[in-house]
């Protein structure tokens, strides 16, 4: 008996490589808007470079220097030449190059997200499927209600009331800043509010759409089958009803690491935690346009990613996918 | 002679909904012989695979079995514990289903829907032993290549392939009943005469007795040894293959003989029963046929009709029956 069924490698790479092949023109699209964006802001870089005093030629001259007088397009392109040949550019707040200063923080944001799927992914299977098969009881009625109050808590909110109470009133654990690696008891008391508050978040919705997918499979044909045969409840339910119903949680999921990431901003920002969102953050607050546009070029980068193993993930667990 | 291996008695399935109390199977007498096929014919709706799931303690909720004996052996399935009963489902008894298309699970392999059934009921054998045994189960349904199934995906197979694994699956571990429920009715023709050959075939070599569940007369009538009418809830007619289609008793059971197209006969048009079968929250008092009987006369609106012996080993419910008195009564008045 195999449980995992082995891939056919090679319309597996091709269906990578043809996903990796669609992420060029959204990219483009990524950093196109990211670009504009940063020209409505209604501070101008120049003068924040310059300082407060400085003189109106000075501010001219600096505009001149960081390319600023020159059409969007030709500013466009610039940047994208740059980039492409690995330059993000350059911070004006700090004169540290985008790349070094996102090189520092994609390690703890990868740290936190992981951290916080870790734990809520697993709790949220769980109690969706224990509140599917015990459809209508009171489990149910907990779980759905569970899922209704977590998924209307902001994350900002959640993370307060973490730090209130646990990080200051008890003082359980620490609430600002990352202790160490995560292999270190400082790294795992560090990142404990932070992965709680944005996992937190997260239960609600992955419960929910296993609900209603577990439901949905327990009514099949071949659920019936499969108790036909004799198999016991819980067979019935892991190998059958859950195994068919991670494929539309799976991409549900993967939807909804998207909007995890802005959770991470802000989760980030709530417990000083040194990774992209506090990074992007602070770019922004600042006016730093180079530096905020190489944190959205990473977090676009990351949602891109995510959708790409999902979409593996996919074809693995539905064989119908794999092609003939 | 030997008693009959499945004895039915009085069952009777119900469902709470917010329409009212639906008697899907309501009070049921049957038995099956061993070795023989019992047919159970009627319209969609009149509680012929709620009576199946009933007997597998399948019912799905809010449906429960409220009454009756269900007897394999002598042994009432209804007293079973959970684990009793998962013993004897699909070990002594086991089911195939109408869909071949969704009753297999879509992203387990053949062979891994086979041996799972197996590992169930024959928990010590190793993984080869398994698979030799799901190789062997896939031979005796006759399917090509057997090694080369044994690691596809259902997708990948055609309806009547299916079909053949369900079958697989189900005679695996040799029960001595097997429930059939509309197991013809998603294929081609041409299939289904193929997959009844070797449900007759099966049946000789292994003794098992079975149920076949149809609304096709056509099938029941080249696989039945005794057929029983379902019409409502209830049995309308019981008796032998051959007695029902030659000196049919109760006038529903006519009326589905009427509905066959023949080609040995001209007829200008089919005789079809008016109106179709009530819903089970709303039967008609007396007997739940009259509204749609070209017989009804007043007494068949007051009492439900109980099963009675027409001629010996041929029963009715039909106050009328034999339904040549009630036609000589007809044209005399």
């Amino acid at each position: 008996m195999t449980p995992w069924p082995e891939l056919r490698t090679n319309t597996m790479l091709r269906h990578v490589f043809q996903r990796l092949l669609m992420t060029v023109p959204v990219m483009f699209g990524v950093l196109l808007i990211g670009f504009l964006l940063m020209q409505v802001v209604p501070t101008d870089p120049a003068i924040v470079r310059a300082g407060p005093t400085a003189t109106a030629e000075l501010v001219q001259e600096i505009r001149r220097e960081l390319g600023l007088d020159q059409p969007l397009y030709v500013q466009f392109g610039i940047y994208l030449w740059r980039l492409l040949q690995g330059d993000l550019g350059v911070s004006i707040i700090n004169n540290v190059a985008v790349t070094q200063e996102l090189g520092g923080t994609i390690g703890p944001t990868l740290e936190l997200m992981f951290a916080s799927l870790f734990w809520s992914i697993p709790i949220g299977i769980a109690l969706g499927t224990i509140a599917a098969y015990w459809r209508g009881s009171v489990l149910d009625r907990f779980v759905t209600a569970l899922s209704v109050a977590g998924g209307s808590v902001p994350v900002f909110f959640l993370g307060l009331m973490l730090i209130w109470f646990v990080g200051f009133q008890w003082q359980w654990l620490p609430f600002t800043g990352r202790g160490g690696p995560l292999w270190t008891v400082e790294g795992w008391r560090s990142i404990a509010l932070p992965a709680l508050t944005l996992g937190g978040v997260f239960i609600a919705p992955v419960a929910r759409m296993t609900r209603t997918a577990v439901l949905e499979v327990l009514g099949a044909e071949h659920v019936r089958t499969a108790r036909a045969k004799g198999l016991s409840e819980s067979a019935v339910v892991l190998h059958h009803a859950l195994r068919n119903a991670l494929i539309p949680v799976v991409t549900l999921i993967g939807l909804q690491i998207g909007f995890l990431l802005g959770g991470a901003v802000v989760t980030e920002t709530v417990f000083s935690w040194p990774g992209v969102g506090r990074l992007a953050v602070g770019a922004i607050l600042s006016s730093d346009f180079p530096m905020a546009q190489g944190t959205i070029i990473v977090l676009s980068l990351g949602f891109i990613l995510v959708n790409l193993v999902v979409d593996v993930l996919y074809v693995a667990l539905d064989p119908r996918m794999r092609g003939g | 002679m030997q008693p009959d291996l499945l004895r039915i008695e009085g069952l009777r399935t119900v469902f709470k909904t917010s329409s009212g109390l639906v008697r899907a199977v309501d009070g049921i007498d049957l038995s099956v012989p061993r070795g023989k096929t019992l047919g159970i014919v009627g319209e969609s709706g009149c509680g012929k695979s709620m009576l199946s799931l009933s007997i597998m303690r399948l019912v799905p909720p809010p449906g429960r079995t409220v009454e009756g004996r269900v007897l394999l052996e002598g042994r009432n399935l209804l007293d079973l514990s959970t684990a009793e009963m998962r013993q004897v489902r699909g070990g002594q008894i086991a089911m195939i289903f109408q869909e071949p298309m969704t009753s297999l699970n879509p992203v387990h392999s053949v062979g891994r829907q086979l041996t799972e059934a197996m590992h169930v009921h024959s928990p010590g054998l190793n993984a080869s032993a398994l698979k030799d045994k799901a190789i062997a189960a896939l031979k005796r349904v006759r399917i090509p290549s057997p090694e080369r199934r044994f690691d596809e995906y259902p997708h990948q197979l055609s309806g009547g392939m299916r079909q053949r694994v369900m079958i697989a699956m189900a005679l695996a571990c040799e029960p001595r009943l097997l429930i059939a429920d509309e197991p013809t009715t998603a294929l081609d023709v041409t299939v289904q005469a193929q997959i009844l050959d070797l449900l007759r075939e099966l049946q000789a070599d292994t003794g098992m007795s079975i149920i076949l569940i149809t609304h096709d007369l056509g099938v029941v009538a080249e696989m039945a040894d005794e057929v029983a009418v379902m019409y409502a809830g209830k049995v309308a007619e019981r008796a032998t293959a051959r007695e029902l289609f030659e000196d049919p008793q109760h006038p529903y059971t006519l009326g589905l003989l009427g509905s066959v197209p023949r080609l040995d006969e001209e007829r200008e048009r089919l005789l079809a029963i008016d109106g179709s079968v009530p819903p089970p929250f709303a039967f008609p008092e007396g007997c739940r046929f009259n509204p749609r009987c070209p017989f009804a006369i007043a007494p068949c609106r007051a009492e439900l009709p109980p099963l009675r012996e027409i001629t010996p080993g041929h029963q009715a419910a039909c106050i009328r029956a034999p339904v040549e008195n009630a036609l000589s009564l007809e044209s005399a008045a």
